[in-house]
């Protein structure tokens, strides 16, 4: 029993070591992480320290550790500002299926405003639409441009 | 004796090959085209004129389209005029057969036509060259600003005698014209014959369009539009131009096609994020959901019976084709390949279903059978997506786009078609770029 316990907590050390090392060797080129954009280059801010929007990896509309972080800022920025209603609007980028990115797109922007929503904003002052890949904020057919284009946008409407 | 028998034989043999009508095999890629020869329909002396129709060549003119038709199906070899032995009227009312054979011809196209009162009178028939033989013959009435159209009846006529399938000329294509940079496209309706002639917008472009869908029945067109900025479904007749939109939906709709039968619009309808398949009857306006499921479920095609729904659906993880029946129930994946698949397009003929696939960042175009077997890929390339079936099941039109520089310069969007032999690529040409292409039924049907 005991060496079991031992024997198990090898493993474990064996499982740390290996996913520690499989992060560590995991793609990271220059503003991208995994395949999600972490640079600056395409962001506005809706108020000073209040990034206007967050990226996504390809296929996904799962929130990142980042887009979180960006989230409670945009949500406590909303609190503040009570009269302020917003649209967020999802997008893709082009490498899929016109149809597939017009539900993909409308999933990371309800991604976001479910998040804002369990961060106390009401969901009366939150509209959402997706753009799927129709609105590319970069043109280029790179991955760098295809992950900045991976976003949902929160945008003012009064 | 017996070298006697064995030469009555071979005789007999080559009489009966002799008289072999000719036809033309469209079920293989087809490396060797049917020599034709499309004489011009010669123009009766006795024609009147008519404003903005130049009579004289309108012969002419309607034997090049038929030629034209013919080169791109890739099944003949329309011969050079320059080498036709036999004036039009002479051909027409008995062809001096071996004079056409000897510029290797298998098969003539001759007629003639009248304008006479307003009206439009033509004739053709078509020559078997081998069996010294008529093969068909057809006259008919119409105005003549219908010329056009004269020359892909004719054409279709004759695809129907030579390959025993029925063709596909006197069609139309409906699609996104696109102009402007990359991250600046203006969208707007359009409509073509399948050839390219008569193009006509049928929005101004001042709110984003998106894949148009012909009504297999009518002359009707189902669309997706971000008009006020509310991404929805609409209806179009282009005959009036009249418009509405589908349902009452409070959110996106997307993704709409036409049941078989042209009574109801089948489409994906977006509540809280997710995706899920409705179906609209037109005439009661009743609205069903058919699926519900966390995932995205998108990209709706009919059956052509009308009892099975294929569609899009990332349940298992990634974009897979299902196939339900048209109540939503009994749904089956049907792709297991290596890669993801999407637009799921039912062919008209019911025994194939076209796609979409993604695999290694290369796009292709495929069909495989009903429950997901006998996957064919017909072509790869960087981009490409939204195939749409020719009414006789035998040719796809898809769109491709380029890969961009930096800027987004070098990108283009443009309508391809391509046998589901795999044979005959080619593009078609339209005056703007162009995407999501649907291509209609029959005019004449």
């Amino acid at each position: 029993m005991i060496l079991n316990k031992n024997l198990k907590n090898i493993l474990l050390v064996v499982f740390a070591t290996l996913i520690l090392s499989a992060c560590s060797t995991a793609k990271k080129s220059g503003n991208i992480e995994g395949d999600v954009y972490t640079g600056k280059e395409t962001v506005k801010f809706l108020a000073s320290g209040v990034p206007d929007r967050i990226f996504f990896a390809t296929n996904k509309s799962s929130l990142t550790t980042a887009a979180r972080e960006t989230l409670r800022k945009q949500a406590t920025y909303l609190r503040k500002n009570k009269s302020l209603n917003v649209t967020i609007e999802g997008h893709a980028d082009e490498r899929g299926t016109r149809e597939y990115n017009l539900a993909l797109g409308e999933r990371r922007a309800n991604a976001a405003k479910d998040y804002l929503m369990t961060y106390g904003i009401s969901g009366k002052r939150i509209s959402t639409i997706s753009y799927g890949k129709e609105k590319p904020v970069n043109p280029a057919s790179t991955p760098l441009a295809w992950s900045q284009n991976r976003r949902s946008v929160t945008v003012k409407v009064n | 004796m017996k070298k006697l028998i064995i030469l009555l034989i071979l005789k007999v043999l080559f009489i009966k090959n002799a008289f072999a009508l000719i036809e033309v095999d469209i079920t293989r890629g087809n490396l060797d085209p049917l020599p034709i020869a499309v004489s011009p329909l010669h123009v009766d002396i006795k024609s009147e004129n008519i404003e903005g129709i130049k009579i004289k060549e309108l012969g002419l003119n309607i034997s090049s389209i038929v030629e034209k038709n013919f080169k791109a199906t890739g099944l003949f070899n329309p011969l050079k005029k320059e080498a036709f032995v036999q004036k039009p009227d002479i051909a027409h009312l008995k062809p001096r057969f071996e004079d056409w054979r000897l510029i290797k011809a298998q098969a003539l196209v001759t007629g003639k036509l009248l304008v006479k009162d307003g009206k439009l009178k033509v004739e053709f028939r078509l020559w078997d060259l081998a069996a010294a033989k008529e093969m068909t013959a057809l006259a008919f009435t119409t105005t003549p600003s219908n010329w056009r159209r004269v020359a892909h009846i004719i054409s279709d006529k004759i695809y129907e005698r030579l390959t025993g399938e029925e063709g596909y000329f006197d069609t139309r294509i409906i699609y996104v014209a696109e102009s402007g940079a990359k991250n600046q496209r203006v969208k707007k309706l359009a409509i073509m014959d399948q050839d390219g002639a008569n193009t006509k917008y049928l929005t101004l472009g001042n709110e984003l369009v998106l894949t148009p869908r012909f009504n297999p029945t009518s002359q009707m067109v189902t669309y997706m539009s971000y008009f006020r900025n509310m991404p929805r479904v609409y209806l179009l007749d282009i005959e009036t131009g009249t418009q509405e939109v589908v349902g009452n939906f409070p959110g996106m709709t997307f993704a709409p096609r036409f049941s078989p039968d042209g009574k109801k619009i089948v489409m994906s309808f977006a509540k809280d994020g997710n995706s899920d398949i409705y179906t609209m009857d037109l005439d009661t306006r009743v609205v069903e959901r058919i699926t519900d499921h966390s995932s995205i479920d998108t990209s709706p095609s009919f059956s052509p019976d009308g009892k099975f729904i294929a569609f899009n659906s990332d349940r298992s993880g990634l974009q897979q084709i299902y196939v339900m029946r048209s109540d939503g129930s009994g749904v089956k994946r049907i792709t297991f390949g290596d890669g993801i698949y999407g637009t799921p397009v039912w062919s008209p003929r019911g025994d194939l279903i076209a796609f979409t696939k993604m695999r290694k960042g290369r796009f292709y175009i495929g069909v495989m059978r009903i429950d997901g077997t006998g996957e064919r890929l017909l072509t790869e390339n960087y981009y490409q997506e939204a195939p749409s079936w020719s009414p006789n099941g035998r040719v796809l039109v898809f769109y491709r786009e380029t890969k961009a520089g930096s800027k987004g310069e070098g990108f283009s969007a443009k309508l391809w078609s391509i046998d589901i032999t795999g044979y005959n690529e080619r593009r078609l040409n339209t005056e703007t770029d162009a995407s999501d292409p649907s291509w209609s039924s029959l005019l004449s049907k």
